[in-house]
């Protein structure tokens, strides 16, 4: 392959794409979450924990599978933990989800220090590896992008068609979006709110994990504090910009991860900004963006409201 | 006048016992309904219906006591359940979503409807299909947020009958439609029963059950008061069962007193945007004296007319004069502290602070005056004295005045909005839904005290969704529509069909041409 502008662009692409996967899985998990009717801000914390959960799983079963497995497994115990307090006890969604958000700081931290300790060494483990897709990644540039990657990431773009699908076309999903909507109305109609939100809450803070299984053994290869380092509230943001729809988180996630992208390029190049601000980039695109977007929401009207029955 | 056991009984309540924590909301109900009537549950706020119904569509269970359908015991442990053996509801607060589709809205939580492939074109066919048959007509296609209000109690109507209802509840159908969409709705309601469907019809409306319905259930307490034949029962009858004693519909009006105009709305306008507009053009005298009564259908300009007054809006356009100030212009402290008092529409929204104390809500209007207080601290002891004998003079049912303000029922929560504003012998009354929610007995009462104030020379603005209220009370009356005034009518002088015609959005003129 030669190096020319055409390379470029699909290298900038393929690693955008890269770098949007985590939080279009999260924002995808988050999306479910929130069309249950549920304000969830506790991304952060639940893809913070789950990087933990994968690295671990990954050092003790030797198979970063396994890690990802117990990041799914660690994330839906979170998502368990929120649905309980803001479904059952009622608590405010608001509260809890700060709540999630410093007891995955904290419980990630002291997590990592009792399983590895306090060294400085770094244990190695099993991460995810690219994954070229047989004749369509000798595509030249687009092949780079998108076929050549690791499966995670064809995961991610994947369930973009197919959570559409089913919040769209199936009825499960039709009494996910009720739910969200008019929780009262659903119940009349013989729904369940309290478990589909249940189902919902768990089943998206799985994804998140996922998201954060991705940025410690896929994008990173190991666990640092902090590392999700506002990913989650970006996620947070992509649903919203991405007004509700799969496809527009799939596109607010790359567009606010292009900025990333474009600081690590304007590093390698030398361009005289200190790397401090460049980092700040994708968070800035975020606050633009949202800024833009404005008062009109999309969001499920139920959204925040805890359901009492009867 | 008790109806005998009767073959043919579709539906059969017995014994019905609900305990809720501290409350016994039904005790003993019985009830039975005949297939193909339209079997009329009449009950006060509070006296157990729908708890009852709710019962019966399966949102909540019994604490003892049978519900028989068709000769068998049935339990519902869902909505689910009752709607597979019939029964469906038409709650008084739609139950629809209103960003999805007539269609999708008729497909939350179907069984039937393919569970990984919604056949979203095969259900939009046979709700156009049942929309013909019943002569509901409806775009299924049509976003719920779109339509009307009429409209969408048409829509709850399909999805019970999409859903395979044999029994329909309709839940106070007729509290949110102009006269005219209730004429429809009973057309509607008997050409259902014809074709052999089963209704039960909720409602405190006495003439509405005199017009509809073929038998009676009255709830009074959350007990039985018994089962009659409509047809053998007067109105009067009906509102002794509900109520426990007799009951005066007529109410006391001197003549005569209207004196200057005391408030001269003039063109206000209110714009939503650039385009459009929420109020347009209003213009209206309120004399000394008189009581001005707004109808219309709720939602049509009611609340930003009002907002306007009141100084929680600024009129765009148009004046309001009151006393040589201009009421779109001014600053809500500014009009309340020049002798206006406001009922407003939500008491617990905006008229009360439900958790503060009875003393503290009575003075809400007026703590910052020497009355109460000097500077910055409060003068607990005037206050005290204040709210005892606000108490004492309005009959306001409490413990004591430290009862938070919601814990009140709601007829004594409204008896604490007009103690507050009443008190302050207002010069202009703004009264708006006054009565809203409440039962005969303290209707009544506030009706009363509204009156006094205009034979004391007040001037009184009334703004109030229930036509018959309007009727009752007002020297002249006013219909919005969408924002403007469809004509201004003499209730002597009008029936409830020219009012009905001007709330759908006919203007005065274009109806007496």
């Amino acid at each position: 392959m030669g190096v020319g502008p055409l390379h470029i662009i699909g290298n900038v692409l393929a690693s955008d794409i890269r770098m949007a996967t985590p939080i279009l899985i999260a924002a995808l998990g988050l999306l479910l979450v929130n069309e249950a009717g549920l304000l969830h801000i506790g991304v952060e914390g639940t893809m913070l924990i789950a990087t933990l959960a994968a690295v671990a799983g990954s050092y003790y079963t030797g198979s970063v599978w396994g890690g990802l497995l117990c990041a799914i497994i660690a994330a839906g115990l979170m998502g368990l933990l929120f649905a309980f307090l803001t479904i059952t006890l009622r608590a405010n969604q608001t509260v809890v989800g700060v709540a999630i958000n410093i007891l995955g700081s904290g419980l990630s931290a002291a997590m990592n220090r009792v399983l590895f300790g306090v060294s400085t060494t770094i244990a190695s483990i099993d991460t995810f590896k690219n994954l070229p897709i047989p004749g369509l990644s000798k595509i030249p540039v687009l092949g780079t992008a998108f076929f050549n990657q690791m499966p995670i990431v064809y995961i991610a773009f994947l369930l973009v068609p197919v959570i559409s699908y089913f919040l769209f076309k199936t009825q499960p999903g039709l009494n996910l979006r009720a739910v969200g909507e008019n929780p009262g109305a659903a119940d009349t109609l013989g729904i369940n709110v309290y478990r589909t939100r249940y189902i919902a809450c768990v089943v998206g803070s799985m994804l998140m994990g996922v998201g954060g299984a991705f940025l410690s053994t896929g994008l990173l290869t190991f666990f640092s504090e902090e590392m999700v380092s506002g990913r989650g509230y970006i996620a947070i943001a992509a649903v919203i910009f991405g007004r509700y729809k799969p496809t527009g988180i799939m596109f607010a996630s790359m567009i606010f991860m292009a900025g990333n992208v474009l600081a690590n390029l304007l590093q390698v190049y030398g361009v005289g900004i200190p790397y401090y601000f460049l980092n700040m980039l994708p968070y800035i695109l975020t606050v633009v963006a949202l800024a833009m977007l404005g008062k009109s929401t999309m969001a499920p009207a139920a959204q925040g409201k805890p359901y009492r029955r009867g | 006048m008790e109806t005998k056991q009767n073959e043919n009984i579709i539906l059969e309540m017995r014994h019905i016992y609900k305990q809720f924590p501290g409350v016994l909301a039904n005790a003993d109900i019985c009830l039975n309904v005949r297939a193909g009537e339209v079997h009329a549950l009449l009950g006060e706020n509070g006296a157990g219906k729908s708890t009852l119904m709710n019962q019966l569509c399966g949102l909540i269970k019994p604490t003892s006591g049978d519900i028989v359908i068709e000769g068998k015991v049935v339990h519902f442990n869902s909505a689910r359940d009752a709607m597979a053996i019939g029964i469906g509801m038409v709650h008084q607060h739609f139950m629809l979503v209103p960003t999805m589709t007539v269609t999708e809205n008729c497909l939350i939580g179907a069984t039937d409807a393919g569970y990984l492939k919604l056949n979203y074109k095969q259900a939009a066919k046979r709700i156009s299909e049942l929309a013909e048959k019943y002569n509901l007509e409806i775009d299924p296609e049509a976003k719920v947020g779109d339509l009307a209000v009429g409209q969408r109690q048409r829509v709850e109507i399909i999805k019970a009958l999409y859903r395979g209802a044999k029994i329909l509840i309709l839940d106070e159908p007729t509290s949110v439609l102009t006269p005219q969409e209730t004429g429809e709705l009973f057309n509607m309601i008997r050409s259902l029963t014809e074709k052999g469907f089963t209704v039960l019809f909720i409602s405190h409306k006495l003439n509405e059950i005199k017009e509809i319905c073929d038998r009676v259930t009255v709830l009074r307490l959350g007990r039985t008061e018994g089962t009659y034949n409509v047809a053998e029962c007067t109105v009067n009858d009906l509102a002794r069962l509900m109520v426990g004693r007799d009951v005066s519909f007529s109410i006391e009006r001197k003549e005569g007193t209207e004196g200057e105009a005391m408030v001269q709305v003039r063109n206000l306008t209110l714009a939503r945007d650039a385009h459009t507009n929420l109020l347009t053009d209003i213009s209206f005298d309120v004399h000394a004296g008189e009581v001005f009564g707004i109808a219309g259908v709720d939602g049509n300009g009611q609340n930003e007319l009002v907002e306007c007054l009141t100084g929680a809006k600024h009129a765009t356009s148009g004046t309001a004069m009151y006393e040589g100030k201009d009421l779109g212009k001014e600053s809500t402290r500014q009009i309340m502290s020049s002798g206006v008092s406001h009922i407003p529409a939500d008491r617990h929204k905006a008229g009360l602070i439900l958790g503060m104390h009875l003393t503290e809500n009575l003075i809400l209007q007026d703590y910052y005056t020497p009355k109460f207080g000097k500077g910055a601290l409060l003068d607990n002891r005037a206050i005290d004295t204040y709210a005892s004998e606000l108490i004492e003079r309005f009959a306001i049912k409490t413990p004591s005045r430290y009862e938070y303000a919601g814990s009140l029922s709601g007829g004594n929560q409204q008896k604490v909005i007009v103690a507050r504003e009443l008190s302050r012998n207002p010069k202009f009354l703004i009264a708006m839904h006054p009565t809203r929610g409440l039962d005969v007995g303290a209707i009544e009462y506030i009706h009363g005290q509204i009156m006094k104030q205009r034979d004391d020379g007040a001037a009184v603005l009334l703004v109030s969704t229930e036509l018959e209220e309007v009727m009752k009370l007002s020297d002249r009356i006013g219909v919005l529509f969408e924002g403007k005034l469809m004509g201004i009518v003499n209730p002597s002088e009008t029936t409830v069909e020219e009012i009905g015609l001007m709330m759908g959005g006919t203007r005065l003129e274009d109806i007496r041409k």
